[in-house]
């Protein structure tokens, strides 16, 4: 049986949305754009504090877009706090595999500082960092941790908005002392950055496991810990 | 540009094409909202393969920032996005059979 929309209609508008990616693609690539955006933030790299240039544009020339990223992150993480409590987690883990976990989570903690400080001048920074605290986060939940290792509420819900608080704190503060909104002065710009970025990787790796979680954390997060 | 270059993104670019539609053609067609979050997702994985393809200058120039930039935020909304929406199914169906 031949069902029109299914088998004529959609392949056909996927080969036409495809052909037209595909042209726009062929002509982003080849055609000559005239001076394009990444040589004007690629020479402007050395003004802004750090010398990686993602990191650059990320907490410097586009720092409004991270802010909004983190604000992202955090009504996403309120969207799943409003539809109920977190459900009763996992069975306690054997002792081969908590030993393993109680091995990896603080090399992991480990490697989340390295890549925060590293970001500045290579491939790394406050979410690559966030990524690997999160991810300690969700093995300490499978291993049946019961808060993935993260504190009781009230002191949860600090942790998670600290990186859009502290981010938008630098920046109202610049604006009294007489820069725009985001606009480091020169000197300053390399300590700056580094602030938000740990506040911003604090608040992510909290994000990320709670948001594993699945719903607000439990009331005593002592259950199901070994220690 | 050199023809090496323009092969390399082309490969690229076009993978990431490719993962698109594979990804509008499943969330179109396929009902379950798990299969859905999925193809959103593997939509997502071709947009970045796309931008980091517009992002690279060959190998003995840096590649271009910008993009590289908007694939990181582009992950952080997908992960933000895809945990919201799994929050949302797994209330859908704890409301659909309560225990």
């Amino acid at each position: 049986m031949i069902r029109p929309l299914e088998h004529i209609l959609i392949p056909l508008g996927l080969i036409a949305v495809g052909g037209l990616l595909g042209w726009s693609f062929f002509l982003a690539v080849t055609g000559e754009a005239g001076d394009r955006l990444a040589s004007v933030a690629l020479a402007r790299v050395p003004d802004s504090g750090v010398s990686n240039p993602v990191t650059s544009v990320l907490l410097n020339f586009r720092a409004y877009d991270t802010l909004l990223e983190l604000a992202v992150l955090l009504s996403a993480l309120l969207g799943i706090w409003s539809l109920g409590a977190a459900g009763s987690g996992f069975q306690p883990a054997a002792s081969i595999l908590d030993g393993m976990v109680a091995g990896f989570v603080p090399l992991l903690i480990l490697s989340a500082g390295y890549m925060l400080w590293v970001g500045a001048y290579a491939p790394g920074g406050a979410f690559q960092a966030g990524a690997l605290l999160g991810a300690a986060g969700v093995m300490l939940a499978l291993a049946g941790h019961r808060n993935a290792g993260l504190p009781c509420e009230s002191r949860l819900r600090l942790l998670v908005a600290l990186g859009v608080f502290v981010f938008t704190m630098t920046g109202l503060l610049l604006m009294v002392l007489g820069n725009g909104f985001l606009t480091y002065p020169p000197g300053l710009a390399k300590w700056l950055i580094l602030i938000i970025e740990t506040a911003a990787t604090l608040a992510i790796g909290a994000t990320l496991a709670a948001a594993y979680l699945g719903g607000r954390p439990a009331a005593h997060p002592t259950t199901g810990e070994t220690a | 540009m050199t023809d090496q270059l323009l092969y390399a993104q082309l490969l690229y670019g076009g993978s990431g094409i490719i993962l698109v539609l594979l990804g509008l053609w499943s969330f179109l067609v396929h009902a379950p909202l798990l299969r859905k979050l999925i193809a959103i997702n593997v939509m997502g994985a071709g947009v970045f393969l796309i931008l980091v393809a517009i992002a690279y200058r060959g190998i003995d120039t840096a590649p271009d920032p910008i993009p590289h930039a908007l694939v990181l935020t582009g992950i952080v909304v997908a992960v933000s996005a895809t945990a919201l929406a799994l929050a949302f199914g797994k209330r859908l169906d704890q409301d659909a059979d309560p225990e």
